[in-house]
């Protein structure tokens, strides 16, 4: 018992990592109906943003703010310099070609996915870096018998907290209204005075964000990082994205955090080496029986 | 023998890439040689691929998974059993298929974006399957090695760079030769069909369930001998080649060139195994500008470099006549 709850904290801490990335991945698809193939690796450069932030002003936030200051300047910066980059590759790189259909759009995203992989790499080297031991709250403690971190009920927390906020905005502001309604059909959503500008600026800066904000975390989890992380983790959340429904907020959510549970259960009573493709094959599993996901609503076919 | 003329003038542009695709082997050293072979394997790839991707429309962003069944195939009976590389160059292809036909089936219904991540997930599992050595038949994260060399029996072996140049050029010529027929068939019309509109096909008889199916097949079959010709050329299999970034890269070979084209495909191809040798100077920089490159293509060229043509039905049976009526 004991185990199985550790595991499950385990799992909703990798979860809440996956749900934030996640949720990038369904906004943008919501409204673009594009794979965002370069959402992983801005997560991966958010974590490389904090890391730089983390050891270079190191020393100063720490000791003008603290601990906690530090950490949640790293994640702030973080997230506003992955939203800038969102926006940019936007602009970039999906504007011009979203009226000749989707496919040009998934080549032009692995194309951002292989650059962005490649600048992380020749900006920071190749090799793997570590987040210092000394920005990152180390205490330990039992709670009826149970080993938990103080970093992981922080980060637990704080992604739950995202993840309200994101809830709220999207399922009960005006805004996010509209949000739903370009997801839904973007040129009648247009047609009903919906801004659709300010709705794509909104997503694309949004998603990297939160994706930004989870890299910071994942490297204060972990401790180390590397430049090829974007595809596993993106792979990873894009996996939880289906399994929620694609395009679906809360179903986002719930896919990520159900994949971490899985995640971590199967390795802690199947197999280490198999976990991934425990996960795999759940999500097979979950599509033959559900093809759109678990909450995603079927759509008839529009002839 | 005039028709025999018209048919050289008509066709000269691919008889000068078949021209220069054999002599060039003789004027470039065998480093450049191999480059060349693994074009010719990319071009076999996004062949096979196009078959799914580009003839029907599904997205299968895990096609490397078939190539590795193909290739584990071949090294494992050669390695385990001393079983020909020339004999399983078939095996491989039914191999590769049947995966193909058993883990598509269940999954076929799906649309989209949704099948798109399940053979993500098939090709994972694949690749994480073979690190993980089952039975320890697979050699885990090192792979299978002292694959033989592919022999025709007797001295006939090819085991130089310019041999293997030479068979996987011959293959790939072969199976162009087979896709374009297959273009102009009914399956090929069928398959086109679906892609445009799946519903519209359904309505007018076509089952599109099992042409889906017989396009993932075929696909896996030629994935597989792909599979093949690789494991006997490097001798060694290892999980990291068939890496869901390569099947990435499959998938832009596709669509650089441009969907269900086969010169297209050529070109995509040229374009993923060319271009990072040619920007080998730019070292570090040079997957950079790759990545720049893809996005500066798809905004100039959004559907590929050389896009299918919409051809036609002709009725030529009725041409005649209307041109015998006239004159």
């Amino acid at each position: 018992m004991r185990i199985f709850l550790e595991q499950m904290l385990n799992g909703l801490t990798i979860g809440s990592f996956y749900a934030l990335i996640a949720l990038g991945y369904s906004m943008v698809y919501g409204v673009m109906k594009l794979i965002n193939f370069a959402h992983g690796d801005l997560f991966a450069l958010g974590s490389y943003l904090g890391f730089t932030l983390l050891v270079w002003g190191n020393a100063y936030v720490t000791s003008h703010v603290g601990l906690a200051g530090g950490m949640i300047a790293a994640m702030l910066i973080a997230a506003i310099g992955i939203g800038i980059a969102g926006i940019i590759i936007e602009r970039i790189a999906y504007r011009p070609i979203y009226s000749v259909g989707r496919l040009p759009a998934v080549v032009s995203a692995l194309g951002v996915s292989i650059f962005l992989e490649n600048i992380i790499m020749v900006i920071w080297g190749p090799r793997y870096q570590a987040y210092p031991v000394s920005v990152v709250p180390t205490l330990r403690f039992e709670i009826g018998g149970i080993h938990v971190t103080l970093l992981q009920i922080v980060i637990l927390i704080l992604s739950f907290v995202l993840l309200a906020v994101l809830y709220y905005i999207i399922q009960k502001t005006t805004f996010g209204a509209a949000i739903r309604a370009s997801a839904l059909d973007r040129d009648t959503a247009a047609l009903m005075g919906i801004n659709i500008e300010t709705i794509i600026f909104f997503i694309f800066a949004l998603g990297p964000a939160l994706g930004g904000t989870a890299g910071v975390m994942v490297g204060m989890y972990y401790r180390q990082i590397s430049f090829t992380m974007g595809w596993n983790y993106g792979l990873k959340a894009f996996t939880a994205t289906i399994l929620g429904g694609i395009g679906n907020i809360p179903g986002a959510m719930l896919g990520g955090l159900l994949l971490g549970v899985f995640e971590m259960l199967g390795s802690a009573y199947i197999s280490t080496a198999y976990k991934d493709v425990f996960v795999f094959l759940i999500l097979i599993l979950v599509l033959i029986f559900r093809p759109r996901g678990l909450l995603g609503e079927k759509v008839a076919e529009k002839v | 023998m005039k028709t025999n003329r018209n048919i050289i003038l008509k066709n000269w542009p691919i008889l000068m890439v078949i021209a220069l695709l054999t002599l060039l082997p003789f004027k470039i050293n065998n480093y450049w040689i191999d480059v060349f072979f693994f074009f010719g394997i990319y071009a076999l790839l996004g062949l096979s691929l196009n078959i799914v991707l580009g003839e029907v429309g599904l997205f299968d962003l895990g096609h490397m998974g078939f190539m590795a069944i193909g290739a584990y195939t071949t090294a494992i009976l050669n390695t385990a059993f001393g079983i020909p590389i020339i004999i399983l160059l078939p095996v491989s292809a039914i191999v590769a298929g049947a995966f193909a036909w058993l883990v598509c089936s269940p999954i076929i219904h799906l649309r989209g974006d949704y099948l798109c991540i399940v053979t993500i997930g098939m090709g994972e599992i694949v690749r994480l399957t073979l690190i993980n050595n089952p039975f320890g038949i697979t050699g885990g994260p090192n792979g299978v090695f002292g694959i033989d060399f592919l022999s025709f029996g007797g001295p006939l072996v090819i085991d130089s760079s310019i041999e293997s140049y030479f068979v996987i050029w011959i293959i790939v010529g072969l199976t162009i030769l087979g896709l374009v027929n297959l273009q102009h068939s009914r399956i090929g019309r069928a398959w086109n069909c679906i892609r445009e509109d799946e519903i519209a096909a359904e309505a007018t008889g076509i089952d599109v369930r099992s042409y889906k199916l017989l396009a993932f097949v075929l696909g896996a079959g030629l994935a597989g001998v792909a599979g093949n010709i690789y494991a006997s050329k490097l001798m060694i299999v290892s999980p990291e080649s068939f890496s869901f970034m390569e099947s990435c890269m499959l998938f832009c070979i596709v669509l650089i060139g441009g969907m269900g084209s086969i010169p297209g495909v050529l070109i995509g191809a040229a374009a993923i195994s060319l271009f990072p040798e040619i920007f080998r100077t730019f070292a570090q920089y040079r997957m950079l500008i790759f990545g720049a490159a893809m996005v500066v293509m798809m905004i100039f060229r959004p559907g590929g470099i050389w896009p299918r043509k919409r051809g036609a039905v002709k009725f030529e049976s009725l041409l005649i006549k209307a041109g015998e009526e006239n004159g």
